[in-house]
Order: C-alpha cells, then sequence, then structure tokens
C-alpha cells in the first residue's frame, strides 16, 4: 500500500492507513499472506538528533553535516571502514612509489612534499560542470584568505601553493612531510563557476556562499546525490544527481529528518515515519541498548566502537593529583570491566591507552590497571593517605583525600558512570564531590580555565591523529594563548614532546607504530588522564535495508551510498 | 485614551532598548563563545585557527562595543545575519515565526474557547458532580508533563494506530493542505490539552464572581434570559480578569513552543530561540527574543485597551 508521506511524497508505509475497518481487515491479510511480494522501497527516510546549520563544506565542522554532505560532495581522500586511506574523488593516492610524491628541500633546511593529484575523469557537478582544477584552484584561495572563516585554516597554510597540469591534474607543495602526507580529507572543493561570484568579498563570504543562500542548487554538489529541499531545522531531501556516472544509488529519494528528543526519534521509527536512525548522530548507546532489548528483533542493530576516547583528565596541578601513585590507585579501584558490561551490555572496549583497537598505531603491549582494590589501597599508604576509622583518607597534614569529580550535566551516560567511579572510589577512601555543569559551561569556562580536579568527558579523534594538542607540552590552556590548547592536565614530559614531533614526520609505518607504540606506554605509565572506554555507536537500521556499513571512524557511512540497497 | 496609548508606546520602546542590551550582556555573559562550540566538534582545529576565527567572527571584542555596533546596524534597518543559519535574520525568522503562529495560534483559539464552554457551564453549577468532573480534568491537564503527553499522544495515534504522523510539519513541496493538517493534530492537541485546564479555571472563578453581582441579580429581576444574564452580562464582567491571562499568552504565539516543537520535531520560534542561544547566535537570538517581548507588551497595551470597552467603569486619562 502506497500513502502520502509526511512530506507529500508517496512512499509504502508499513501498516494500512485506511480507516475503513473493512480495507483494514483486507489489507491486513493481502499483507500477511505468505504469497504477497514484499513492496520495494524505493524511498529512505534517516532520522537523525541534530539539524546541519549550514552546509557549506569547509565552513565550521559539524558532524550532522558531515553526515549529509556524505551523500552528496565527494572529497579528495577518506579512510573507508578498514581505516585505510582510499581515494573519492582523485584516481590514486600520491606515494613515493608511484612518483606522485616527490621530497623536496625548502629554505631553513625543512623538508616539504610535493604532492600530485589527478581528479576522477567523469567528476561532475550535478549541473554538468566538469569538476576541474578552477575548482581545486578556487578553493585552495578561499582556504588561504585570512577573512574567509575557514575552520581547518591550518592545513591551507601548510600547501605553499598549487601547480596546476590540466584540467585535471594538479600538484600542492607542503611546507612539511607528514607520515599522513597522501590524506587531504579536509580539502573539499568548492564549485569555482558558483562560488567565485559569493567570494568576491572574502569577509562576506561566509554568509554569501550559495551553500547557505541558495542549497538546492544542483552546481554545488558532485557526489551521487544532490540536495533537493532544505527545510531549515527540519529535514533535508537528496534525490539522485542525474550527472553522477559512479554506480547508480538505488533511493530515488532520501530524506533526512531532524528529531532531536531520543525518545520521539524512537517513537517516529516505530511509527514508520523514518526508516533508520543514523548511527553518527543518533541515539546515545544506552538508549540504543534499550530500544534493542524491546524491539531489536524488528531492526538490525549494529554497534560500531569507534574514535571517541571517554577518560577522566586528571589535574596535575592539584598536589594529591601529581602524585602518579594517587593516579594509578584511582585506576587500579575502578572496575572498568564490570562497568562496561553492565551500562553498555559489554558494547564498549576498556581502554588501557588514547589510541583506539581498530587503529594503525595500537598496540596491546602497555601498562595495564585491572581491578585490583588492594593494590589501589596500598598505593594510597605509600603516597601517605591513610585510612581512617570513617573510611576516608587524610595524609599527615590531617588533610582528607577527596576530589571534584566534573562532567557534562544532562549526560545520563555519563552521569551513570559518574555514580559507579563515586561509588567504587569511596572504598578506597577516596572522597568524590561531583560537580556536574552544561557542556557548554564544561567546555567553555571550566576545563579551559583549567578549574577541576578530575573531569570525565571525551576527545574525538581520527585514525592515526597525532596526540599533539592534547599531549605535548606547549598545549596547555593559558590566557597567553587565549585558553585555546587542549592539554587540559598540563601533562609535561620532554619524552612525549619528542614523541610526538617524531612521529608526525616518521614516513616509516614500522618505525611510526614503534613510535606510536612508545606514546602509548607513556601514557599509560605516566596517566595524565584516567582510559575509561571507546565509545561506540549504535545504528538501527531496517531488515530490509543493505549495505550500510558503519566507519568507526569520522567518515560517515553516507559516503558510500551507492552501496546501499534493499535485501531481495 | 490616545495619550495613554502614546506613553504606553514610548514606555515599550524604551523597555525594548532596555532588554535588548540585558539580552545581549546576558548571551555575551554565558561561558563559551562559538568558536569553543566549533573547537569541541573539530580535532583538526589548532590554537592559531582557534585565535583567528574569534577575530573574525569579532568574539574578541568588548561586549559593549559588539553590542553599540549591532545597535547602530539594527537602527539602520539591519537585523544581521544568522551565525547559526548564515542567513540573514530577516529571512530567518519568517519561516518559523509562520509555523509557530500556526501552531500556537491553533491550540490557544481551540484551548480557549473549550475553556470558555467548560469554565461557563462549571461556574453556573458550583459544586455538581459536572464542576467536580471539570476541576478534577482541570488538575490532570495542568499538572501533565508536555513531553510525556506528546509522547503518549505520539505512541498512540502515531506508532499504534499509525492514523497521525509523528512529526514535521508535512505540506511538502506542493503544499497539501491535507497533509499540513493532518501534521497540526498531535501538537496542536498535545498544546491544548495542557492549556485548556489553566483557562478554565480562570473562566471558571471569574464566571463564578460575576454571576454573584449585583448587576447579575438585577438583570435576572428584569427577566433576562438565563443566556443573556450568562453570555452577555456575565461572560462581559467575567473577560476583565480574563483578559489579563490571555494578553500575557500572546508572547507566546510568537515565543514559541520548546518541549512541544522538539517532541514533534516542528521547526518553530522556540526551538529557533533555544538553538540561538545557546550557540551564541546573537543576532537571531535578540530579534527573535525582542519580537517575543514586543508582542507580550503589545498584548498587554491591548488588554489594558479592552479593558475600558469589557467595563465601562475603566477610563484612562
Amino acid at each position: 500500500m502506497y500513502a502520502t508521506d509526511v512530506f507529500g511524497e508517496h512512499r509504502r508505509v508499513n501498516t494500512p492507513r485506511s480507516r475503513s475497518p473493512q480495507w483494514v481487515a483486507l489489507s491486513f491479510f493481502l499483507l500477511a499472506w505468505p504469497w504477497a511480494p514484499a513492496a520495494a522501497h524505493d524511498q529512505l527516510t534517516i532520522g537523525i538528533v541534530q539539524f546541519p546549520p549550514a552546509l557549506n563544506p569547509d565552513l565550521e565542522a559539524v558532524a550532522a553535516k558531515a553526515y549529509v554532505l556524505g551523500f552528496a560532495l565527494r572529497p579528495f581522500t577518506v579512510f573507508d571502514a578498514n581505516w585505510k586511506l582510499v581515494c573519492l574523488l582523485c584516481t590514486e593516492l600520491p606515494s613515493f612509489e608511484n612518483g606522485r610524491a616527490v621530497k623536496t628541500e625548502l629554505p631553513g633546511g625543512k623538508t616539504g612534499v610535493n604532492l600530485t593529484y589527478t581528479i576522477r575523469s567523469d567528476a561532475v557537478w550535478a549541473d554538468g560542470t566538469p569538476v576541474t582544477t578552477d575548482d581545486v584552484k578556487f578553493t585552495y584561495e578561499f582556504g588561504r584568505a585570512k577573512e574567509s572563516a575557514v575552520a581547518n585554516a591550518e592545513m591551507y597554510r601548510e600547501i605553499l601553493g598549487i601547480d596546476v597540469k590540466d584540467d585535471k591534474t594538479f600538484t600542492l607543495h607542503w611546507d612539511r612531510l607528514s607520515y599522513n602526507y597522501a590524506a587531504i580529507d579536509d580539502f573539499v572543493l568548492l564549485p569555482a563557476h558558483l562560488e567565485r561570484a559569493a567570494f568576491a568579498d572574502p569577509a562576506q563570504y561566509k554568509v554569501k556562499t550559495l551553500y547557505a543562500t541558495d542549497p538546492t542548487n544542483p552546481g554545488l554538489y558532485n557526489g551521487p546525490y544532490r540536495i533537493t529541499e532544505f527545510a531549515a531545522g527540519s529535514h533535508i531531501v537528496l534525490e539522485p544527481n542525474p550527472h553522477w556516472v559512479g554506480p547508480a544509488p538505488y533511493f530515488k529519494r532520501i530524506t533526512v529528518r531532524a528529531i532531536e528528543n531520543s525518545a520521539a526519534l524512537e517513537a517516529n521509527l516505530l511509527s514508520g515515519t523514518i526508516d533508520v536512525i543514523a548511527g553518527e548522530i543518533g541515539l546515545p548507546l544506552d538508549e540504543a541498548l534499550a530500544f534493542d532489548q524491546r524491539h531489536g528483533h524488528d531492526y538490525n542493530i549494529v554497534y560500531k566502537p569507534g574514535l571517541t576516547f571517554e577518560h577522566v583528565d586528571c589535574n596535575l596541578d592539584n598536589p594529591a593529583l601529581a602524585d602518579r601513585r594517587v593516579r594509578e590507585a584511582l585506576l587500579a579501584g575502578l572496575d572498568r570491566a564490570t562497568l562496561v558490561k553492565t551500562l553498555f551490555a559489554g558494547k564498549q572496549a576498556v581502554a588501557d591507552s588514547f589510541v583506539e583497537p581498530l587503529d594503525a598505531g595500537y598496540t596491546d603491549d602497555v601498562p595495564k590497571y585491572p581491578y585490583d582494590p588492594a593494590r589501589a589501597k596500598q598505593l594510597l599508604e605509600d603516597a601517605g593517605w591513610h585510612a581512617q576509622p570513617d573510611g576516608t583518607r587524610k595524609n599527615t597534614d590531617g588533610k582528607t583525600l577527596s576530589f571534584e569529580l566534573a562532567t557534562t550535566a544532562g549526560n545520563r551516560s555519563r552521569e551513570l558512570v559518574e555514580q559507579i567511579l563515586q561509588s567504587q572510589w569511596k572504598e578506597i577512601g577516596i572522597d568524590i564531590r561531583i560537580h556536574n555543569e552544561p557542556a557548554r559551561v564544561l567546555f567553555g569556562e571550566t576545563l579551559p580555565h583549567r578549574h577541576f580536579d578530575l573531569a570525565m568527558y571525551a576527545w574525538l579523534s581520527a585514525p592515526e591523529n597525532s596526540p599533539r594538542s592534547i599531549f605535548r607540552s606547549d598545549e596547555v590552556p593559558t590566557e597567553a594563548n587565549n585558553y585555546a590548547g587542549e592539554n587540559l592536565p598540563d601533562y609535561k614530559n620532554p619524552e612525549m614532546d619528542r614523541l610526538i614531533d617524531t612521529l608526525e614526520v616518521e614516513l616509516d609505518p614500522d618505525k611510526r607504530k614503534a613510535l606510536w607504540a612508545a606514546a602509548q606506554k607513556l601514557y599509560a605509565t605516566d596517566l595524565p588522564s584516567l582510559p575509561l572506554y571507546f565509545r561506540s555507536d549504535a545504528f538501527i537500521l531496517p531488515k530490509w535495508l543493505t549495505g550500510v556499513q558503519p566507519t568507526g571512524n569520522q567518515s560517515p557511512t553516507t559516503l558510500w551510498s551507492t552501496d546501499w540497497g534493499e535485501k531481495k | 485614551m490616545i495619550r495613554f496609548t502614546v506613553i504606553r508606546l514610548v514606555e515599550i520602546t524604551a523597555m525594548l532598548v532596555l532588554m535588548s542590551f540585558v539580552i545581549y550582556a546576558l548571551i555575551g555573559l554565558m561561558p563559551g563563545d562559538p568558536i569553543d562550540l566549533m573547537l569541541s566538534a573539530d580535532p583538526h582545529l589548532t590554537t592559531a585557527d582557534v585565535a583567528r576565527l574569534k577575530a573574525l567572527y569579532g568574539v574578541d571584542r568588548p561586549l559593549l562595543e559588539r553590542y553599540l555596533a549591532w545597535a547602530r546596524a539594527v537602527l539602520s534597518g539591519d537585523l544581521g545575519y544568522s551565525r547559526l543559519f548564515l542567513t540573514p535574520v530577516a529571512a530567518t525568522l519568517p519561516p518559523r515565526l509562520g509555523n509557530s503562529l500556526i501552531l500556537m495560534g491553533s491550540s490557544f483559539v481551540i484551548a480557549f474557547a473549550a475553556s470558555l464552554g467548560l469554565g461557563v457551564a462549571a461556574a453556573r453549577r458550583p459544586g455538581s458532580r459536572f464542576d467536580g468532573a471539570v476541576n478534577l480534568a482541570c488538575f490532570a491537564g495542568v499538572s501533565m508533563p508536555t513531553f510525556w503527553l506528546a509522547l503518549i499522544l505520539i505512541l498512540v495515534f502515531a506508532e499504534e494506530l499509525h492514523w497521525l504522523p509523528a512529526s514535521g510539519t508535512g505540506g511538502g513541496e506542493t503544499g497539501d493542505l491535507a497533509d499540513r493538517l493532518r501534521h497540526l493534530v498531535l501538537p496542536v492537541a498535545t498544546l491544548a490539552v495542557t492549556s485548556i485546564g489553566g483557562y478554565t479555571r480562570y473562566v471558571r472563578a471569574a464566571m463564578r464572581d460575576a454571576l454573584g453581582q449585583d448587576h447579575i441579580r438585577t438583570a435576572r429581576a428584569k427577566g433576562a434570559s438565563e443566556a443573556r444574564v450568562v453570555w452577555h452580562h456575565a461572560l462581559r464582567s467575567a473577560m476583565v480578569p480574563v483578559a489579563t491571562i490571555l494578553a500575557l499568552s500572546f508572547g507566546t504565539l510568537v515565543s514559541g513552543a520548546l518541549v512541544t516543537e522538539e517532541m514533534f520535531a516542528y521547526p518553530g520560534m522556540g526551538k529557533l530561540i533555544f538553538d540561538a542561544v545557546m550557540g551564541n547566535d546573537y543576532n537571531l537570538a535578540l530579534a527573535a527574543l525582542l519580537l517575543a517581548s514586543a508582542v507580550t507588551m503589545l498584548g498587554n497595551l491591548a488588554a489594558d485597551l479592552a479593558y475600558a470597552w469589557l467595563d465601562p467603569r475603566v477610563t484612562y486619562s
């Protein structure tokens, strides 16, 4: 049975809508009849919890925007589901072996690299205009302009110049040679034939860009889909790009709807208003697990571990936390395995260091701290914190061992975890005072100004992402750098600085892996933060939908939407 | 009357100017700024990028300087651009405003019409079973959390019965009116049910007072029909206090209903204002909040003027 859906279009609904009892009965009979063929789904509606604010791919990184643009824009390179760097818009990744990467000596003895990419010959904007090096030049011009409000300007600063060989081939001159030299994920092309006029005044570009003023203009998109309807705050409709020459997308229409309340999101799924809850920006894991228990048999629910690292930062300015034995005691006094099993049904991996097990740099050979309350108590005794009859611990100055634990108020998972931490640390004599704040207060004020003892939150990373901003000693937020660093514990270890500097420029994968391993060992030894677990995303998919392969990294599943289809 | 109206309009203007500064300062005093929000979502953003973007968005300038720049632009007719949506505020507001007016206006009319009938009927039979039932229903309606009622309605009418859509505004590209109305049923019902109770209580109390007044007894003694006594004489008196409550509700017509909008994924002003405030979108937040404030104050002015019409004893000089 077909009916008018929420957007006035025709799509199959899950149950009959006629109000006549006879029709209801007849419809049920027909649908239940074993030989009745299953109706095809040529449309798909996806629910997400955040609406993308604006669609320009190079202004401000937002998960919802990346998700939607995955259908409609091809980046040059991305990490796929195997966490392997692949070309999407280019023909071949540059390497020294294929001659597309060439080392160069720069003034001052620095080593740079020239990287040559070729745009796929069949790459076309959805208005029929070919994707060319003119778009590359324009995007570079945009990224280099100081007034352009590009989010990641560092990448453009590192590119010294561009040489254009022809309409499809160009060479980027980088001012440094790092291990991930071939990855230009953030270099997402802008259509020069449309956007150049909007860029006449670079300072005004952010509000003049056609992605904001005319988001359904087909010339803005070069992926398998293009955006045909943009209802701000409500939904976005995508339809196949008529000029796309790659594998034809299966769905004739994809609607991405923003439903911010997770209970309403679930209800919309169950009512058939949406077909899918996206894992990237869908239900939190605890709610997905609860949904799984109630309705799991009706859906394919895929749990994918990712790059989000939940941990507890220790403020090393606190004299008690500055003692490594106290930090180790905190970790040894915590039963993370049971915590993950109990709260998250074992769907999230316990973290022993800051690198995710799927990452190329991961090593298992790090100091581990299994649950051992006796050892935790002994460590605290050794550190001068002696057990008192009332269960607390005091040092010789009579000071009680007590910390304030901060996290984001309203985040149910974290609040539950926090209660377990408080309870288990109380068992070893550590008093924890919970001090939660709304996310914007915590991340905007408390953490950058380092007004905390212990802070539980997550780092969002990328495959083989350098930990420079979180561990290097010059990345501590201070008034001098306008509180912009992310080394919140104030961790300073020259060996960690050296490892970061070295691994960033080490091209040999084996040698780099050894450096990554050394960095992880050092982290797990020093424990500037307490690793908890790596978060998983839950993808809730209808049983008939095929081809959705979560990546676990920052590349959304939508980049491979041409693999999506229907089970026959 | 004209002098009174002019003075009140001047007061409203002064109040809006004052409020614009207070709102601007309050948003500015909130911890974090738009660039901090960007930083939390982008692992590649460097310290240098943060400093550059803060300068570009002007959030590194003193609050007063930014406010004066905004005020100058507004006086020249430029509401500026929304930082979140990258569109002119003047273009961002109208669609959301339209949605909110439809949602809030429909629920307001339904709730008020129902409460008028229920309140008058209950006031005419105080202490009766009907009065008790209305009172009970009113308390239930007032006590019911909006999100809970919304969820129950979605579960029953969208998930179980599949009679109505669970979210969105409908209409699609074709502007299908029937589809639009179907999408309005559940959010309007949610808002109406949760506000009928309050209105009914006010109408009932005001009517009970009015029905006990001397002029009602006189009207009855003169032989006026019961319908005329109730709907013409008593209701007119009762409408004076009720008008105050209604006037205070005008602001919600343009400020939306955050919880209901979120539950039904309805793009209205409530969610827009919330996102604008949380996203440090000064231009958008100010325009939306000032609009809501202006409508509330104008609603109050209208109520004051209505008193004179409803009660001939009231005069303004």
